[in-house]
């Protein structure tokens, strides 16, 4: 810190430590936890066996300290955006022509998505990479997320958010940027890209929001699916209708009723359980891990971002972020300015071609990945860097 | 217990014992709760506001006491006796007077027996409770599978139409031979139910929640319908976030619900906005609506604690859910209903149901009223009330038929 007086736009360094007594009563709470009976069906949820597996290690195995080491050796700073603190991560590429690229996490994700992929794009030529395709990284924490500051009043959707990272990319000094995301980080980026901030100069999506109008409304109403599909649309067409029908419950709850689940402040097991039940792909990769068949993610990569959520208590401050948003979210936006896309295989839909190109007419990259799935950074970070580097390539 | 063999279809003697340690157990975590931060708005908009809960947490973690309701409950006859493989626990309460009308009443999520306990007396002792002794009714009140001190099913299948059948082998096997039932709610789904099986013996059926609009539109015309239809598409576009969770999946949610008292009363607590702002009163004004005080909202909640019964009844939503999709896939028609229907609607209902719903649903449609008070848990908050709309939808067919 320094001695002067510090104003809102200062940016501070910031420091990752948990006190001891935190993590005890983490650990005491799990293993406190009254359990249900085991389900009736597959269909009902997180299953009591990969919960109770995740739970025994949770308590006992893993190790908070070992990721807040590595955490804490990042650079991290903080800063005032219009009456919220801003939690990033910003990390210089030593190549000085490099590219600055902001990346934003999701729900229920956080800036722990990201940190396989900081090495790669900031120090390509250590990654079979050309210096040429060096970034140098910003990766907030959205607010009511991570160590950022929880906002006290409403109106944090997703566009105040985008202003506040115009804000945050000005306030480092970047004049020319990027910007790239999924879920919640590709809402806020689509957003970003609707300001043509001055200094952007494209985005990239792992989440594109592509579905035009009339698919959109045949799914809204229920009916049946408009004519003259291809077969790749309609294969999107079907894999949206069985989302909406059965997959959207938590995003409806916290959409409608964040505040009422104090389930996921006050018991671990409660919010590791809504935070892995996110979509039926990402949920298979997780109990896949904890049943010793681990893919894209380990074990203690899941219950790493979970204990961050629990630290942080900030289950209900990023569940607040449905209930602010009006956006649809697979719906076209009217994004003018160049973008770049990749479809993995996983992802909740995979967006045909053809609506990627009428979504976004500057359309610089579209490409479908063999492998990966919601959480593309944290599931497959060379994968995405090696998509980045041919996206942005022609804005540098 | 007898010393001969027990069979299955015995009905057993139940009694309530919670050993101490439970609700040492249950205080403790209550004091250990870790709250989210408040709020951004002043009304119930984004959900249960911080202020009611921790008034409901401090209540309950000190000065409630279960014993009392388990005192009233164990003054009870209660029973448990297995239908169709699952234990099911009932009270039934016979009147005094000779020719009362066997009714089976059924709660609803997140309901219990505790709904119905003021009911009783009015229903079971007319003549002290302003009534006359032909209107008596001997009264059976079971707990829902998966709800209460009834077992959880372990298979799937309970549906509505699984639990009606249960209820008609259940009146079967306490010798009843004519007989009438009521719901709301969950128990509406159940009653709704048991009049398009039509099992032998059932005259009638009375409800107070209009269960068929969630199968399908309904006509907006008249200024009643118009309000009810907006109540109705209100609840869906914003209200509806418990309903389809657990419809679709009910263990995620239910791993909080069994971990942490406060994550059950706020998930209780949050079921429609009428009834939310009557429990939110009582704790932060400490002024009771109707019948709704602390006590008797935190008996309920302690109930689904103590018998750790979050998960199994959050199921029974997936479990109609699935039978929902399978009615609405077959493109058939639920059968009719020929059996007499009383409807009652209390004003502060989620939707308010006008009679030309309640006759569209119900062709036969022999009793309707609308009366001045009372919400969703209409016996709960308004148990006088409550029954003298039972002695008045049921008065017609006393004595009917056989006699």
């Amino acid at each position: 810190m320094s001695s002067t007086a510090q104003t809102a736009t200062e940016i501070r360094p910031f420091n990752v430590s948990i006190p001891e007594d935190e993590l005890a009563d983490l650990r005491r709470r799990i293993a406190a936890t009254r359990w249900p009976d085991r389900e009736t069906d597959a269909s009902q949820g997180v299953q009591l066996e990969t919960i109770q597996a995740l739970a025994a290690h949770w308590a006992t195995d893993y190790d908070w300290r070992k990721f807040e080491e590595r955490f804490a050796a990042l650079p991290h700073f903080i800063t005032e955006i219009d009456g919220v603190d801003i939690h990033f991560i910003h990390m210089r590429s030593e190549h000085e022509d490099a590219l600055p690229l902001i990346v934003t996490h999701g729900w229920p994700g956080s800036t722990i998505e990201q940190l396989k992929i900081i090495d790669p794009l900031t120090d390509p030529t250590a990654h079979g990479a050309d210096s040429a395709d060096a970034f140098h990284l910003v990766i907030p924490s959205l607010p009511g997320h991570g160590f950022s500051g929880k906002p006290r009043e409403t109106g944090w959707d997703p566009i105040r958010i985008a202003k506040a990272w115009m804000v945050l990319m000005e306030r480092l000094g970047y004049t020319q940027y990027v910007a790239q995301g999924g879920d919640w980080g590709n809402a806020v980026t689509e957003q970003l890209a609707l300001l043509k901030p001055e200094g952007l100069l494209g985005i990239h999506t792992n989440m594109p929001a592509t579905v035009p109008p009339d698919v959109s409304k045949a799914l809204a109403t229920g009916g049946p699916k408009p004519d003259g599909l291809s077969g790749e649309e309609e294969k999107a067409f079907e894999i949206l209708k069985h989302f909406f029908a059965t997959g959207v419950g938590y995003a409806n709850e916290m959409a409608n009723r964040p505040q009422t689940l104090y389930a996921i402040a006050d018991s671990p097991v409660g919010l590791a359980a809504w935070m892995l039940d996110h979509d039926e792909r990402s949920y298979q990769l997780i109990a896949g891990a904890f049943a010793g068949n681990p893919g894209g993610l380990s074990r203690d990569d899941v219950l790493d971002n979970v204990t961050h959520y629990w630290l942080t208590n900030t289950a209900v401050s990023s569940a607040r972020l449905y209930w602010e948003s009006h956006l649809a979210f697979f719906d076209v936006k009217g994004v003018e300015i160049p973008v770049g896309v990749t479809v993995f295989p996983d992802e909740l839909y995979p967006a045909p071609q053809s609506w990627a190109e009428k979504a976004y007419p500057k359309l610089v990259h579209y490409n479908r990945v063999e492998e990966g799935g919601h959480f593309a950074a944290w599931e497959q970070p060379q994968i995405l860097s090696q998509e980045l580097r041919d996206t942005f390539r022609s804005l540098r | 217990m007898t010393g001969r063999v027990e069979t299955p279809t015995e009905i057993r003697p139940f009694h309530i014992e919670i050993p101490e340690k439970q609700l040492d157990d249950l205080r403790r975590r209550i004091e250990a709760t870790r709250f989210p931060s408040k709020e951004l708005v002043e009304d119930r908009s984004q959900g249960v506001q911080l202020a009611t809960i921790q008034e409901l947490a401090t209540y309950w973690g000190t000065e409630y006491d279960w014993r009392k309701v388990e005192a009233r409950l164990n003054a009870l006859p209660e029973f448990t006796t297995e239908i169709d493989g699952v234990d099911i626990h009932f009270i039934h309460v016979k009147s005094e007077h000779e020719n009362a009308l066997p009714l089976i009443m059924t709660h609803g999520w997140p309901g219990s027996v505790i709904e119905l306990l003021d009911t009783v007396g009015p229903l079971t002792d007319p003549t002290a409770h302003g009534g006359r002794a032909e209107d008596a009714f001997d009264l059976v009140l079971p707990s829902l599978p998966g709800y209460g001190f009834s077992r959880e099913p372990t298979e799937v299948g309970w549906n509505a139409g699984r639990v009606a059948q249960a209820w008609a082998e259940l009146m079967h096997r306490l010798g009843y031979t004519r007989y009438v039932a009521q719901g709301g709610d969950v128990g509406a789904a159940v009653t709704d139910a048991m009049g398009r099986q039509a099992p032998e013996g059932l005259l009638g059926i009375h409800m107070n929640l209009l269960v068929t609009v969630l199968a399908g539109p309904q006509p907006a015309e008249s200024e009643q319908e118009r309000a009810a239809a907006d109540q109705l598409a209100t609840f869906r576009e914003s209200g509806f976030g418990y309903f389809l969770e657990m419809a679709t999946r009910p263990q995620t949610i239910s791993y909080a619900l069994l971990d942490s008292p406060v994550a059950l009363a706020a998930w209780l607590l949050d079921h429609d906005t009428d009834s939310y702002y009557k429990i939110s009163r009582a704790f932060v004004e400490g002024e009771p609506v109707g019948n709704l005080t602390r006590d008797h909202i935190v008996d309920n909640i302690t109930l689904y604690w103590l018998t750790g019964t979050g998960a199994s009844a959050a199921r029974s939503y997936w479990e109609d859910g699935q039978a929902l999709a399978q009615a609405l896939a077959s493109g058939l028609a639920p059968p009719a209903i020929s059996l007499p229907v009383g409807f009652t609607t209390f004003p502060g209902e989620i939707w308010r149901t006008p009679r030309s719903w309640a006759e569209k649903a119900y062709p036969n449609l022999t009793y309707f009223n609308e009366v001045e008070k009372g919400g969703h848990f209409a016996a709960w908050e308004e148990p006088q009330l409550f029954a003298e709309e039972m002695r008045a939808a049921f008065r017609s067919l006393r004595n009917g038929g056989s006699s």
